[in-house]
């Protein structure tokens, strides 16, 4: 699955996208967030404190529990600020 | 309805925004306009400059979302939404929003929504450029409030989850 960063998750982690395959047993976006966490320091950082960070599968807002089966596309993001 | 939808680099042009959306219309007896434009102080502390980034295939379905979901709870005739990406100086403009109804009570409430839901929802992140550095600007718990407060009395009208 492709995987998108933005603001400072981007900045933490050092990249703005990658492609990755969660081994099977990662069934939620927050398994995910755990996973990737272990993957270095860089992503230990940016999900410290994983209740901060929002995410999207293909490209619309989920909650930590929803399943990422099927998803093309998940992003991980710190809370907006636009407008 | 008249939907227009853009996030763009370039400056817009308000007047010409809302004659777009009225011309050659005469079922339209409101307009409301809210243009936010990025401010060169914060606190005591000088603003050189504002970054604004996005995640463009979303925020577009994002804010078409929303505008679906105003055109829902009000009568509208149209909407335009414009929103900048990139770096911005004091000054110059962020975000346009334009609402026609029939009546301004529409126009207003729609323009409240819009801008509540594009603060919390829209996938947009400020990054803000002092004389010593850039910072990312916290969310504000307070623009949630604003948010919700839609979803409260109003029966579940809820806007993308």
């Amino acid at each position: 699955m492709k995987l998108r960063y933005f603001a400072w998750v981007r900045e933490r982690i050092g990249k703005a996208e990658e492609e990755l395959d969660p081994p099977p047993g990662i069934g939620s976006v927050a398994d995910l967030m755990s996973w990737l966490s272990e993957r270095g320091e860089e992503y230990a950082y940016a999900f410290e404190n994983p209740k901060v960070i929002r995410a999207a599968i293909d490209r619309t807002h989920v909650r930590p529990e929803t399943a990422i089966a099927g998803a093309r596309e998940v992003a991980f993001f710190p809370p907006m600020t636009g407008g | 309805m008249a939907v227009t939808i853009r996030l763009q680099r370039e400056p817009f042009d308000a007047a010409a925004e809302i004659a777009a959306l009225t011309r050659a219309r005469t079922d339209i007896g409101a307009v409301a306009t809210f243009t936010g434009i990025c401010r060169a102080e914060e606190g005591d502390k000088r603003i050189v400059a504002m970054t604004l980034e996005h995640y463009p295939e979303m925020a577009h379905a994002e804010v078409a979302r929303h505008v679906a979901a105003a055109e829902q709870r009000w009568p509208l005739k149209g909407v335009t939404v414009l929103h900048r990406f990139g770096r911005l100086t004091p000054g110059e403009q962020i975000v346009l929003v334009v609402t026609a109804a029939m009546h301004r009570h529409e126009a207003f409430a729609a323009a409240e929504f819009l801008m509540d839901y594009l603060k919390t929802r829209a996938p947009f992140w400020k990054q803000v450029e002092y004389a010593g550095g850039a910072v990312w600007v916290d969310a504000k718990q307070s623009d949630d409030a604003l948010a919700d407060r839609w979803t409260q009395s109003s029966g579940g009208q809820e806007a993308a989850e």
